[in-house]
């Protein structure tokens, strides 16, 4: 199996379902010619022509808009935000309109589109284009949120958000986009949502993490095997919402502590979710302090590159999180 | 309204200033010394020069994230400026902003903005403020033309427009945004057409051409500091000469497009008209390119010798008391 980077593997899965399903378009600043500011659409504007890799102006609010009018009407809209941070002038399409689509018709009508934009911080890209906004979205019924952490996973959760009649946001971490790398097999393959993943077995404690903390977690748990002996078992969640509880739940039973790492700012964020969820229903399994390492309360990721690595949650940090857990 | 001898020497010397600011930071960003976006104003450093002297020291000035020509017109110090690029504690926001974000509030320079359009509705705010106060300042909002195809445009030129509040658009029409062009981004190719909406007075201006803004941008402003007049727009047509941002592979023009363009580079204008009418040698100018020279150098020299924050300002500032 060839081993591509998770753009390639974004790029890959586009490219297939542009090609299995007439429906399916692309609409996003920059994804023609120019392959897309990250260079995830490269080469699609080549091969499928303008009028389905189509070159928007600067408009964020009516790139989403047109995805769910498009959608209603029976297309396979794939809207690109060009950074997470540029998602906000169309949060009224999102949580007014896609979310509440199918709800508010009686099951009448469905938003199939997906709205894929890269976002996190570790690229020097300071308050506005470092942002991690998945919470904002997970928060809100109707909606799905995917963030895989392997090529293998964004190209098959890709083509499944592709599919999906509900509107997906698809967000993937700009960090990894060429570091992470993965074996990923040519051709047809979906990764279904909804399903978590144990990505590695153990059983002191479990850490759960997705997206780039995940690809730092699974160092992290490395590093702890080797010098502490202590064995974490990871869950990658992938789907955040809905998010699959059983999965989540049948870890923590197992190991009895729980780490939850995220680089989005810490109050109200994912991790309070799964928090809750363990303490409401796992309470008689709890061995310890449920645990998340965290971006800190501060309105934005700093330029400057020392405080921006302060910021930022890394495999050292995870090493000493995973380590005062299971010290606990 | 004409410069005098001393000031047209004096916009040369901004205009190099920018040049040259900017080549450095080019060269410190492929060295690894400045890190994420960075966006090179190469080519529309007349236009900058041009709102210096076409405004009064008071009046507010914002801008998108292309912003350090705009920061060095408005007076911001080059080693600050410098320092801000390189994330030093003595930068303008002590490291926090970096390129996009630079700002000195105490100069009326309301900043950088990187989401872009976001800052429009902001100036239609600060004109309001003044306004309300009877202040007589002006506020002048400068935009890529990509941004006037977002909602925020539209909405804040209204506002300005229907309260006849004083401020002066300027859109720098440099062709493209990002990799689109104006003609496939907009559905009016003179963007102008866009204020009749807003029921603005509008003008096609020469970006590069520094004499002829002063005086356009210059009377517009005195129009608008008058209560009764309300706002008005500029597209000032221009050319970005670098990529987008820093590794652009540039795949949307041609270089035969770029050197015709680099055939009106403003500052090589501004050379040419100084020695036609007499007010500098050669000598005189290639003086002053040392002098830039030097000035930048000490630039950069402050910014490396200043030191990186301290990791627990990280927690500064996110509620004012
Ligand atoms: C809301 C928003 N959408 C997209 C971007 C990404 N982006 C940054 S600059 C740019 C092009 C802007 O072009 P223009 O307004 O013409 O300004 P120029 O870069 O030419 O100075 C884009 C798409 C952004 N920063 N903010
Ligand atoms: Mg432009």
């Amino acid at each position: 199996m060839p081993e591509i980077t998770l753009i390639e593997a974004v790029l890959q899965a586009m490219d297939e379902e542009l090609a299995r399903d007439e429906r399916v378009f692309i609409t996003g600043e920059d994804v023609g010619p120019r392959g897309g500011v990250f260079r995830a659409t490269m080469g699609l504007h080549d091969k499928y022509g303008g009028d389905r890799v189509i070159d928007s102006p600067l408009s964020e609010l009516s790139i989403v808009g047109i995805g769910v009018g498009a959608a209603l009407a029976g297309m396979r809209p794939i809207c690109e935000i060009q950074f997470a941070d540029f998602i906000h002038p169309a949060f009224n399409q999102i949580v007014n309109e896609a979310a509440r689509m199918y709800y508010r018709s009686d099951g009448a009508w469905t938003v199939p589109m997906t709205i894929r934009a890269p976002y996190g911080g570790g690229i020097s890209g300071a308050l506005y284009h470092s942002q991690s906004v998945e919470a904002l979205f997970a928060h809100v019924p109707g909606l799905k949120v995917v963030i895989p952490s392997t090529p293998y996973d964004a190209k098959g959760l890709l083509k499944s958000a592709i599919r999906d009649p509900n509107p997906v946001l698809f967000f993937e971490a700009k960090k990894g986009y060429r570091l992470i790398k993965g074996e990923v097999p040519e051709g047809e393959y979906t990764v279904p949502i909804g399903p978590a993943k144990v990505s590695r077995a153990g059983s002191d404690l479990t850490v759960y993490a997705y997206g780039m903390m995940h690809h730092y977690v699974l160092e992290a748990a490395e590093i702890v095997s080797r010098e502490d002996g202590v064995e974490c078992e990871v869950v990658d969640i992938r789907t955040l919402a809905p998010l699959d509880t059983e999965t989540v739940l049948a870890s923590f039973k197992k190991t009895g502590k729980a780490l939850i790492v995220y680089e989005d700012n810490r109050f109200l964020g994912y991790g309070a979710e799964i928090a809750a969820l363990l303490s409401d229903e796992a309470f008689e399994y709890m061995d310890g302090p449920i645990r998340r390492l965290t971006g800190p309360d501060v309105p934005g990721v700093p330029f400057s590159h020392p405080m921006q690595d302060f910021f930022m949650p890394n495999t050292s940090k995870i090493v000493d999180a995973i380590r005062e857990l299971a010290g606990y | 309204m004409s410069l005098t001898p001393e000031q047209r020497l004096e916009a040369y010397h901004l205009m190099r200033t920018i040049r040259r600011f900017e080549e450095r930071c080019a060269e410190l960003y492929s060295a690894g010394d400045i890190g994420g976006f960075l966006h090179l104003y190469i080519g529309q450093e007349a236009l900058a020069a041009a709102v210096k002297y076409a405004t009064r020291p008071d009046d507010n000035v914002i801008t998108a994230y292309r912003d350090h020509g705009i920061a060095l017109a408005k007076g911001l110090e080059a080693g600050r400026l410098m320092a801000e690029m390189l994330g030093r504690t003595t930068g303008v926001s002590k490291g926090r902003g970096g390129s996009m974000h630079l700002a000195d509030v105490e100069k009326r320079m309301w900043g950088g903005w990187a989401i872009v359009g976001g800052h429009l509705p902001l100036a239609t705010g600060l004109a309001l403020a003044d306004d309300y106060n009877g202040d007589d300042r002006v506020t002048i909002c400068l935009m890529g033309d990509g941004s006037t195809n977002i909602g925020y445009f539209h909405e804040a030129l209204n506002m300005a427009g229907v309260w006849k509040l004083p401020v002066v658009w300027i859109i720098e029409n440099n062709e493209y945004g990002m990799g689109t062009s104006v003609k496939r981004a907009s559905a009016v190719e003179e963007l102008t057409e866009k204020a009749r909406a807003y029921n603005m007075p509008a003008k096609r201006i020469d970006g590069n051409d520094l004499q002829g803004m002063v005086q356009e941008i210059g009377e517009a402003v005195e129009h608008v500091r008058d209560p009764e007049n309300g706002p008005v727009l500029f597209e000032a047509v221009t050319y970005r000469f670098r990529g987008h941002s820093m590794g652009d592979p540039e795949r949307y023009r041609t270089k035969e497009e770029i050197t015709e363009a680099q055939r009106r580079d403003p500052i090589f204008l501004w050379a040419e008209k100084l020695i036609e009418d007499g007010v500098a040698t050669q000598e005189a100018l290639d003086h002053i390119g040392t002098q830039v020279e030097e000035e930048v150098a000490a630039a950069v020299k402050f910014a490396k010798e200043s030191p990186l924050p301290e990791l627990e300002d990280l927690y500064d500032h996110v509620y004012a008391d």
